[in-house]
């Protein structure tokens, strides 16, 4: 059972000759290249989700702490929809069942739909942490910042957020690694990021072990260079004196 | 280093534990067997829910079984479902949590170097299944068109194998399972569907309106598709394929075959209506466990 074979990777993916150097040229696509490729549709995915997620996400918790009744509405519902719901059934209403209702969205690319449907899902959490950073900030914040006459959005922009955004950054760092693995479920619409890949090379090699583990490896690798990535830019950001910051 | 020797005391019952090749002995001595199923392999191999799973070859591997208890002279043998997915079918059986795999494994040369197939009892055909309106029939009206197959299937391989010698081009969409590809088809957003034929038919007649779609085109690959077994084993390879030949000697396997894929079929009663293809025929009429290489070449 435990008779490894790494060399599948060089293998061509349509002839199953095994190419020198493991890299196919000339029309030629080995696993090894076709993983790659995979990795970058994942990463893709992931980042570009990532942003969508920072957008909604970050303007939805602020209109949940405004002193509006209707924003506060409309950032509630927004977070409740899209948390309430499960990601693989969002993005198959995102598929399926948005394009049979409007037409048009029949042209939209799938990869398009997909980036939406997964930065829209973690919006919601990460409209959650927004909200929960601005409240844990002390009221008499809000209430010095339009005493020096400041307006609403001068408040949040320069005396709310910049400390908000400090203390979120810990859980938006786990959003983030948690984009790369919900990437996966790209696979279901048709987009042939890693998980795809693992499934149908390890159908057609038979080395489904090998296909997972290097799999495995690239998801690790991509969450954890997020963290790194995210444990600087909290260092960098951070402010002498609070937030236990030397 | 004690984390090291607990690594090595885990490693070495593992491999303990893969290390089962008399496969009648431990049915005769545990007096219980482990049947690999699948979910949804069209009529070959299905649940009807509640754990339970019917098909062509859950069907063939119970009277197999039955073969097998008789010569071991077991007064009672308790058959346990597992059911399995294309990606751990092979570990499963490797590892003796499965015995028999009853599902729809193609018969390949890579796959026999892990493990062993009966002899073959269903040849399945790759063809293609379009919109009755689309006016498609056959595979090079489909250059440039939008094609659906499924992720993690042989079909997936072959198009693009197709794709290379003929210097067309494909623009392929991928469904996660098989009602998730005839769904893409369904819903035009691709124009046709390229699968196994028995699955393309099983799928046509579980849709709205059968009517609207038809298997067109020439076959485009067969693929010998056998119950599989543990490698190295070969007692049971013997009384497996021994009970198979004789179903294929008295003609009953072909009354089995007629009672899925020609007759209507639980859970709603539905027809598959795929009578057997000469493929089919030829391999019941000569016993084989010949590699889908081995069709190829022909």
């Amino acid at each position: 059972m435990a008779t490894w074979d790494w060399q599948v990777f060089c293998k061509e993916i349509t002839t199953g000759e095994a190419l020198a150097g493991c890299f196919g040229r000339g029309g030629d696509t080995t696993y090894l290249d076709w993983m790659l490729s995979a990795w970058g549709w994942t990463l893709s995915v992931a980042l570009l989700a990532m942003g969508v997620a920072l957008v909604m996400g970050s303007l939805m918790g602020i209109l949940r702490t405004v002193p509006d009744k209707r924003l506060v509405f409309i950032g509630e519902a927004w977070t409740e929809l899209f948390r309430n719901i499960p990601l693989l059934v969002q993005i198959f209403l995102w598929y399926h069942v948005l394009p049979s209702l409007f037409k048009p969205l029949q042209g939209v690319p799938s990869f398009v739909l997909v980036v939406f449907a997964l930065g829209f899902f973690t919006s919601a959490r990460i409209s959650e942490q927004v909200k929960a950073g601005i409240q844990s900030l002390p009221g008499g914040q809000r209430y010095a910042g339009l005493a020096v006459g400041l307006t609403l959005p001068q408040t949040y922009r320069y005396v709310l957020l910049p400390m908000a955004f400090r203390i979120v950054i810990p859980p938006l760092t786990s959003e983030a690694m948690n984009i790369v693995k919900n990437s996966s479920v790209a696979f279901a619409v048709s987009i042939a990021e890693l998980t795809m890949f693992a499934m149908q090379a390890g159908e057609e090699t038979s080395r489904t072990m090998e296909m997972y583990l290097a799999v495995t490896a690239l998801y690790f690798v991509s969450a954890f260079a997020i963290n790194r990535l995210a444990l600087f830019l909290e260092t960098r950001v951070r402010v002498p004196g609070i937030l236990g910051a030397k | 280093m004690k984390k090291l020797t607990y690594l090595a005391a885990a490693l070495a019952l593992l491999v303990a534990g893969a290390a089962q090749a008399d496969t009648l002995a431990k049915i005769k001595g545990s007096g219980a067997v482990t049947m690999g199923v699948r979910e949804s392999s069209g009529a070959l191999s299905y649940t009807l829910g509640d754990g339970k799973f019917a098909g062509f070859h859950v069907e063939i591997c119970t009277r197999v079984l039955a073969d097998v208890q008789k010569q071991l002279g077991l007064a009672k043998l308790d058959v346990k479902y597992q059911p399995v997915t294309s990606q751990n079918r092979i570990p499963l059986v490797q590892n003796g949590t499965v015995d028999i795999e009853c599902g729809s494994t193609t018969n390949n040369a890579t796959r026999q170097k892990d493990v062993a197939f009966a002899v073959t009892t269903y040849v399945e055909e790759v063809r293609i299944a379009v919109k009755a309106a689309s006016g498609i029939t056959n595979i090079a009206q489909l250059a440039g068109k939008k094609v659906a197959t499924t992720t993690g299937t042989t079909s997936v391989q072959l198009l693009r194998k197709h794709e290379r010698a003929n210097g067309v081009n494909f623009e392929e969409v991928f469904g996660k399972d098989h009602a998730d590809s005839f769904l893409l088809l369904e819903s035009g957003r691709a124009d046709a569907f390229v699968m196994d034929g028995q699955i393309l038919a099983g799928n046509i007649a579980k849709a709205k309106s059968p009517a609207d779609f038809r298997i067109v085109g020439e076959v485009l690959a067969v693929e010998p598709i056998a119950i599989m077994i543990r490698k190295d084993d070969p007692a049971f390879k013997k009384a497996v394929d021994d009970s198979i030949s004789a179903m294929m000697k008295s003609g009953e396997i072909a009354k089995m075959y007629d009672k899925w894929f020609v007759q209507p079929i639980p859970p709603s009663n539905t027809r598959v209506g795929l009578p057997a293809s000469d493929a089919t025929k030829m391999a019941w009429a000569t016993p084989n466990d010949k590699p889908v290489e081995d069709y190829a070449k022909k």
